[in-house]
């Protein structure tokens, strides 16, 4: 089965989840007050879900039409998925990695330690090995940053580790 | 009118206020093309400052430099980056970055900034004539023609997909709908689906979600697959004259398309994201079908329709804020927050109680345009300098902006988790060649729908509005009509492929 169709799959039950939802649990805590309204909280997903749930079976079920000599070339620049293997997997799944512990790090570890740990890790990952030119852009973009959004848009974010400030 | 036009001059012409164009003009550039930054967050940063100024017209006057800056810096990521920061310039990225790609980022952008400017400048000359007209039309809707409104344009956006797509786009847009019922419900305030999580109170972000769908997908194409990147030199900028053919051969897709999306722009709710979307749509099908096959693959009607397009839904959408003082668009409801908080209130008797604020924004917004285009032409092969950079710093700085974008929104670090986990599940979308940009769309129009559906159900106890008003009927058969279509044009073709006669 094709990916696009297992997505529909997904999506499907999905629907069912959110449709359960909709459908049996949201209503019992309505305020009785709010029962005499034409329009519930759970009236739009139910229509939501029922529709998504017909649109998922009609994606799911339609079958594929047949190949012309204009799906056989692969469009220009297009992922194909068959090469799966030529791909970098490893190094995107290590920079969605490191966006995760960035995210984790932001509070705890200040701004700048954060971000300039971000940028050196992330261009490192990606194969720079220059250093002594990596850093400094780091340092330099992390401050210029946090100085635009601290002091010109008036955002606050914490520069320092949390136990320095 | 022409004295109106004289009081606007004497007001909007002092140096003071033109310095103020021309700062908002810059400023909206520079940050607006920073994928993730749209208009609505800049201008909502520049509320503090407009306010401190203290003059309703300077005031006015800068956020509106503002946002036609942002819309433009906007269209320069798409068609650089392919990283649209506000969902007005999605469309502008489905044929200005394969031009980019082609070696012909010069031209995208040089016909980006002119059809930006004729948009707006036409669009500005129309508010002036038929904002007075155009209030009482938009008076006739009420909320079931609203919903009834939203429901074509969310089918146009599904049935442009294309054949053999229109099923998945709905998918799409159904699960943009679903993701926008999340956080509080229409009417009642009270949660739903937010699992108890605090966070989710107030649903997912708009920017969070347009960077997960956009900006990080793409970045990790980046990384996948280097060649993609090598592909072209789209750095290189020399070419940025358009010849004298392809001047007349977008020059009436600009006059439609200002026509068309000024139209949209007035309609509450539809704004520059759909009249982007529908303008190339409508240029898609208007195009011979040589043209046609060029849409996607950098086309330069498939540019110019949806970036002259947007800028003159930008200015159709004042005509409902300046006179019936209801804002047509995220941006204006900012706007509206901000004249309220510096005493002047939009609505049918701004015209009357104070002329000089209404004339000074119309001549501010030609002003504007102007200085966008003689700002923008000649700077143009600076700002595409970004594209010079090695890929090992640009990633890291590309995934960093859509961090602190969605970051700086909400001031959250839960943010980020929930921009990775829609960054994953964009790409195993986009690998399986499932459209995004419904989805977005959906999730932004998923809650003004509910709450004008809900209105309607409310006015009419039940679901006799639609039989009710032949007007939201004929809309609504509309919607289903588009939706079929193609699909029922798609289902003849396969069954003739496959041998079976049509017919009887």
């Amino acid at each position: 089965m094709a990916l696009d169709r297992w997505i529909a799959l997904a999506f499907i039950a999905f629907c069912c989840v959110y449709g359960y939802a909709a459908f049996f649990t949201m209503d019992q805590s309505l305020p009785p007050i709010l029962q005499r309204n034409p329009i519930w909280p759970s009236t739009f997903p139910k229509i939501l879900a029922v529709l998504g749930i017909v649109v998922g079976l009609v994606v799911l079920f339609t079958p594929t039409p047949p190949k012309t000599d204009a799906d056989a070339k692969p469009k220009d620049g297009a992922i194909d998925l068959t090469r799966l293997g030529d791909y970098h997997i490893v190094q995107a799944a290590a920079l969605l990695a490191l966006m995760v512990a960035y995210a984790l790090t932001l509070r705890p570890l200040g701004f700048l330690g954060s971000t300039v740990g971000f940028l050196v890790i992330g261009a490192l990952i990606l194969g720079e090995r220059k250093l002594h030119i990596l850093i400094p852009v780091a340092v330099i973009a992390a401050g210029s940053i946090w100085y635009l959004v601290q002091e010109v848009l008036g955002i606050f974010l914490r520069p320092l580790p949390a136990m320095f400030m | 009118m022409l004295e109106g036009l004289m009081l606007g001059l004497s007001a909007a012409v002092t140096p003071f206020n033109l310095m103020m164009v021309v700062f908002g003009c810059i400023i909206g550039t520079l940050i607006g093309m920073l994928p993730g930054l749209g208009p609505m967050s800049i201008i909502a940063i520049m509320i503090p400052v407009a306010i401190g100024m203290g003059d309703p017209t300077a005031a006015l006057i800068l956020l509106s430099g503002v946002y036609y800056g942002a819309i433009f810096g906007g269209s320069t990521s798409s068609i650089l980056l392919n990283a649209p920061g506000v969902a007005g310039t999605v469309a502008s990225s489905f044929d200005g970055y394969p031009m980019a790609r082609k070696g012909q980022a010069g031209k995208a952008l040089t016909i980006a900034a002119i059809a930006s400017f004729a948009g707006g400048t036409i669009g500005a000359i129309l508010l002036m004539i038929f904002a007075p007209a155009l209030s009482s039309v938009a008076l006739l809707f009420h909320s079931a023609e609203y919903f009834a409104l939203m429901v074509v344009g969310l089918s146009a956006i599904a049935a442009f997909a294309g054949t053999g797509q229109v099923a998945k786009a709905l998918m799409m847009t159904l699960l943009g709908l679903i993701l926008g019922t999340f956080g509080e419900g229409a009417l009642s305030n009270t949660p739903r689906f937010t699992f108890g999580m605090m966070e989710l109170q107030a649903g997912f972000s708009f920017i969070t979600l347009a960077m997960a769908m956009f900006a990080l997908p793409e970045a990790l194409f980046l990384v996948m697959n280097p060649s993609r990147a090598a592909q072209g030199d789209s750095g290189k900028i020399d070419n940025m004259r358009i010849s004298r053919a392809e001047a007349r051969s977008i020059a009436p897709v600009i006059g439609r398309q200002s026509l068309q999306g000024f139209f949209i722009g007035v309609l509450p709710g539809a704004g520059a994201t759909i009249a982007s979307f529908l303008g190339y749509a409508v240029e898609r099908n208007l195009a011979t079908k040589e043209e046609q096959a060029e849409f996607g693959h950098g086309s330069i009607k498939g540019l110019a329709a949806p970036e002259t397009a947007n800028n003159a839904a930008c200015t159709g959408s004042f005509v409902p804020l300046l006179t019936l003082g209801i804002p047509g668009s995220g941006t204006t409801a900012i706007l509206l927050g901000a004249l309220l908080a510096l005493n002047v209130t939009p609505g049918p008797r701004l015209m009357i109680d104070e002329p000089d604020v209404f004339w000074a924004v119309i001549i501010s917004m030609y002003i504007g345009n102007l200085v966008l285009l003689i700002l923008n032409l000649p700077l143009i092969p600076y700002i595409a300098k970004i594209l010079t950079i090695p890929r090992t710093y640009l990633i890291p700085f590309i995934l960093f902006f859509t961090l602190m974008g969605s970051y700086l929104g909400q001031n959250n670090a839960t943010e980020l988790l929930i921009l990775v986990g829609f960054g994953v599940i964009a790409t195993i979308l986009r690998f399986a060649d499932y459209p995004l940009a419904p989805l977005l769309i959906g999730f932004i129009l998923g809650t003004m729908l509910e709450n004008n559906f809900a209105r309607a159900m409310q006015l009419y106890d039940g679901f006799g509005f639609i039989f009710d008003r032949p007007m939201t009927m004929g809309l609504l058969v509309l919607a289903a009509l588009l939706v079929f279509l193609p699909s029922f044009r798609s289902y003849r073709a396969r069954k003739r492929a496959e041998g079976v006669a049509d017919g009887d």
